[in-house]
């Protein structure tokens, strides 16, 4: 090349200088440390970490816990992001304007109101317990928090797909002599699929790291409903710190692991978006 | 200000937008770049906008370096094709903007930017619309927005992408001769780019046809039209019948009738494409006047003019020849009936080996009705 | 069905189905999103106004609502700034890793908050990376005000950054090029064309970037040391009332966070109704 291939618009330099910079004394730099600390932990440490049956009972919870409201959340959002973009019917906008809540209600809030509803002697808690339906205090504490949490994500991903999804083919099918639930299971479902997918990984993701919505109404008993991340913060309280950082390491990884899946869904949404356009 | 453009290469990616490109642009002229889509017009004017830049290759501007001058300093206008109006701005300060981001050293005054963009939006016929919004306004009115506000500037160079690509085609054409009266009122070198020929050919001194980042041609809209230099230009540009040729023994033949001598030397035997305007193909009823058989297919009425279509057997093809509506009335055509069609004017390129055209070889014909 | 579709007259199997389907929602909505939001505010004002006063107008609280728009005060520009820059060479420029860098950016959102606080433990913590250093220099982060605002920018880092990359990729560079073309210097384009442009997302992007930064918590509360009147943010103190059985108290912290929440909610409905084509893609909101 004979010339240096010249930027048209000023302040490259500057602006990707800075966001590295910053990206990396904020975020990469503690992941290094958190990395660097886990590695201080011999194989043997390592074992004896992760065969603990606190750990093991914790991890499971955590991802079981957060596989199973991301499940619901799949269902439960595809209904709810299904009724605001097709029907009209009054008080839909204040609907959807409150979908966005678990967003913007703080965890530690949100962690005291679903306790002060399940509890034993709570608003609803008083109603279950006698059916013999424990929420508190129990491992269904710990769904609830997680589906709250993650609940707007598959419908916000959901929406503007389905607002683009041509209404024509829907039709075409049906004068092909498809029943409604034909239709949504063969010609909707697919079309949606990708986009649900990622809606269900971020409230995956978002589910197993949660933390302070959990922790008020888990009741944290050990080997029942204590979590992951609450594991970390006891072991940094008892100054283990290669204790936390390995914990931590694994979460981290399994987040890392999550933003690829993502990531590759949505190149495969894309392709899906482009095919139908 | 005359334009020196020489030996231009840009790749992206793998894929040649610019080839070799080399252009002189003569001061005051109205030049389009005329080319499908892929073909290197938008990278070219890009580069004389310095909003890109050349692989290798100079561009000079009465010697003097323009790709070391910045897209800021270079004093040129550019009319983008979706216009790029500031949204947040007004017309008037649209328009204004190239003037008031002067520093205050060469910042006209308040009164004279004022005075000037009034000026500007009466010549653009907008006067009544500087409080407006762009948003506000339709496609051609947006269009001449972004014309004053390019011509605020007092550029050098007016440069135009696609110019009319995003308006309705009545709108086209009423805005096409205006800019055509603007020209030449202002007297600016201008450069446009467009995939219409019909836009290029009516508007431009000078019309450089452009493929695969090549230049193929370029000239005066008449010399494009009338003499074609290369395949891909007589296809591009007008309609062409387009006739597989035969060389042998020295005669140049074409659905087994002789149409000259072979132009050409070296190989005596090979082939050749011919090219040949509908309103070069000659038809008659008579069999007498030579020239191929042919079964008039269907006629297409498109106003004052006739578009026939003609089975030709001897060359395996249809073929389009136009008539004045007039004459095909006067004379009775009618769907189905026998003719005979005779080309008055070819454009032929031999075929190598490959069955490659070569355009360098380029002759033309003009057979002669038998007697 | 939808508007268009209004014309078609319904089957009663059919109107079945909808109502059925919007009845669902609605007690969906109702038990998942409203009956929490309603518990802070019932609980909140269960022994009184006065008494919710009173809790409002503890030293506690007051100091905790302090330390809470401190953070934020410096948390959010740090990231405004960052995320300005970050759409500015990730939309207009070219460049090799931009795709990872993209996949960086979006690092915090699905890493735990535990996590997030944890890593600056290890930093900063004495028996961090630079521990030993901080405490030779008299620098405290961890179970200070500095460690508190280093993991919510963590946290919040994305915000402002997503709404903006997605919004000026759909924009495209032309205004800036014709700017340029124009005479434009560099800050002149962006503080005259490039900013106008971008700043209802901006606020978009601050809005719930602040909403976050007020209300976080796990992070937080792992570098806090939860030292009252010096560490304890909003949600910090609504945890250590919870925890010492003062239920009302935490209720009555936790109600004005409500509020916030709220309030972020109504501004952000109110931007997405007034400047939506001046916003993001849906697709792109909300995580």
């Amino acid at each position: 090349m004979a010339r240096q291939r010249r930027r048209v618009l000023p302040g490259f330099g500057i602006s990707l200088g800075y966001a590295l910079t910053y990206l990396g004394l904020i975020v990469l730099l503690p992941l290094a440390a958190l990395v660097w600390k886990a590695s201080a932990l011999d194989v043997d440490g390592w074992l004896r970490l992760l065969s603990a049956p606190r750990t093991l009972a914790a991890l499971k919870l955590s991802f079981g816990g957060a596989l199973i409201a991301a499940l619901f959340n799949a269902v439960a959002g595809l209904l709810v992001a299904w009724v605001l973009v097709r029907y009209r019917f009054p008080g839909r906008r204040l609907i959807d304007a409150l979908v966005d809540l678990p967003f913007a209600l703080p965890t530690a809030v949100a962690g005291i109101a679903l306790t002060a509803i399940y509890a034993p002697n709570g608003w609803l808690g008083q109603y279950l317990l006698p059916l013999g339906i424990k929420i508190a205090y129990a491992p269904a504490g710990v769904l609830v928090a997680m589906i709250f949490v993650g609940f707007p994500y598959v419908v916000r991903t959901l929406q503007p797909v389905l607002e683009t999804l041509d209404r024509d083919v829907e039709e075409a099918a049906e004068s092909l002599g498809a029943t409604r639930l034909q239709t949504f299971v063969r010609v909707i479902v697919p079309a949606l699929l990708p986009t649900l997918l990622t809606g269900f990984a971020l409230a995956l993701a978002r589910a197993v790291g949660e933390y302070g919505s959990v922790i008020f109404i888990a009741g944290n008993i050990p080997l029942r409903s204590e979590i992951a991340p609450l594991l970390i913060v006891q072991k940094l309280e008892q100054f283990d710190y290669a204790g936390a950082a390995a914990l931590g390491t694994v979460m981290l990884g399994f987040s890392l692991l999550l933003l690829v899946a993502i990531a590759l869904l949505q190149r495969w949404s894309g392709r899906w978006a482009e095919r139908g356009a | 200000m005359t334009l020196e453009l020489s030996h231009l290469h840009r790749r992206y990616a793998g894929f040649a937008a610019l080839d070799d490109v080399s252009l002189r642009i003569e001061p005051g002229e109205f030049l389009a770049l005329l080319g499908p889509s892929g073909s290197g017009k938008t990278t070219l004017l890009r580069i004389l906008a310095g909003l890109d830049y050349p692989d290798s290759g100079s561009v000079r501007q009465n010697d003097r370096d323009l790709l070391a001058v910045d897209a800021r300093q270079r004093k040129v206008g550019l009319v983008f094709q979706h216009y790029a109006l500031f949204r947040h701005l007004t017309v008037s300060e649209n328009v204004a903007f190239g003037l008031r981001i002067r520093p205050r050293k060469s910042r006209p005054s308040r009164a004279e930017i004022n005075e000037r963009v009034e000026r500007l939006l009466k010549r653009v016929q907008l006067d009544d619309l500087g409080k407006r919004y762009t948003s506000q306004l339709s496609g051609g009115q947006r269009q001449r927005v972004a014309l004053a506000r390019a011509l605020a500037v007092e550029p050098d160079l007016l440069l135009l992408d696609e110019p009319f690509g995003a308006l309705d085609a009545q709108v086209r054409v009423a805005l096409r001769r205006w800019l055509r009266n603007l020209h030449e009122e202002l007297g600016l070198t201008s450069v446009f780019v467009t995939h219409d020929q019909e836009e290029a050919l009516e508007l431009a001194d000078r019309v450089a046809v452009m493929n695969r980042g090549r230049i193929e041609q370029i000239g005066t809209p008449e010399a494009i039209y009338q003499q074609p230099a290369t395949p891909f230009v007589c296809e591009f540009i007008g309609k062409n019948n387009r006739i597989p040729l035969q060389r042998a023994n020295g005669v140049l033949t074409g659905g087994q009738r002789q149409l000259g001598a072979d132009p050409w030397p070296g190989n005596a035997v090979g082939s050749a494409i011919g090219y040949v305007r509908p309103e070069h193909l000659l038809v008659s009823s008579a069999p007498s006047q030579g020239g191929w058989a042919a079964q008039l297919r269907h006629i297409y009425l498109a106003g004052g003019v006739a578009h026939l279509e003609l089975d030709v057997p001897a060359l395996g093809q249809v073929l389009e020849a136009d008539m004045s509506s007039d004459e095909v009335a006067q004379r009775g055509l009618q769907p189905g009936q026998a003719l005979v069609v005779q080309p008055r004017l070819i454009t032929a390129f031999p075929l190598n080996a490959q069955g490659e055209a070569d355009a360098a070889a380029r002759h033309v014909l003009q057979p002669q009705a038998a007697p | 069905m939808s508007g268009q579709h209004a014309s078609r007259p319904l089957s009663w199997r059919h109107r079945l189905l909808r109502g059925t389907l919007i009845a669902l929602v609605m007690a969906l909505m109702a038990v998942l999103v409203l009956l929490p939001l309603a518990a802070v505010f019932i609980e909140a004002l269960s022994k009184g106004a006065a008494a919710f006063m009173d809790v409002l107008a503890q030293p506690e609280t007051v100091s905790a609502i302090k330390l809470t728009l401190l953070v934020a005060v410096l948390a959010v520009p740090s990231n405004l700034v960052f995320g300005v820059a970050a759409a500015w060479a990730m939309t207009r420029f070219e460049f090799r890793g931009k795709a990872l860098l993209g996949a960086f950016i979006d690092l915090p959102f699905s890493v735990s908050p535990v996590v997030a606080g944890l890593v600056y433990v290890l930093l900063f913590g004495a028996q961090g990376w630079f521990g030993p250093w901080l405490t030779d220099h008299g620098v405290t982060i961890i179970f200070a005000v500095p460690g508190l605002v280093l993991a919510t920018v963590f946290i919040t880092l994305p915000f402002v950054a997503r709404e903006l990359i997605s919004l000026m990729q759909a924009q495209g560079s032309e205004e800036e090029e014709a700017a340029r073309t124009l005479g434009a210097s560099g800050w002149q384009m962006f503080f005259r064309v490039t900013l106008p442009n971008i700043r209802w997302a901006l606020l978009y992007g601050v809005l719930l970037c602040n909403a976050r930064a007020m209300g976080e918590f796990g992070a937080v509360s792992v570098v806090s040391g939860h030292i009252r009147g010096l560490t304890t943010t909003m949600p910090l103190e609504v945890e250590m009332r919870y925890n010492e059985y003062d239920y009302m108290g935490a209720f009555a912290v936790a109600s004005l966070l409500g509020l916030l929440a709220l309030l972020t909610l109504v501004v952000k409905a109110l931007l997405e109704w007034r400047y939506g084509d001046e916003l993001a893609a849906r697709a792109t909101r909300g995580h």
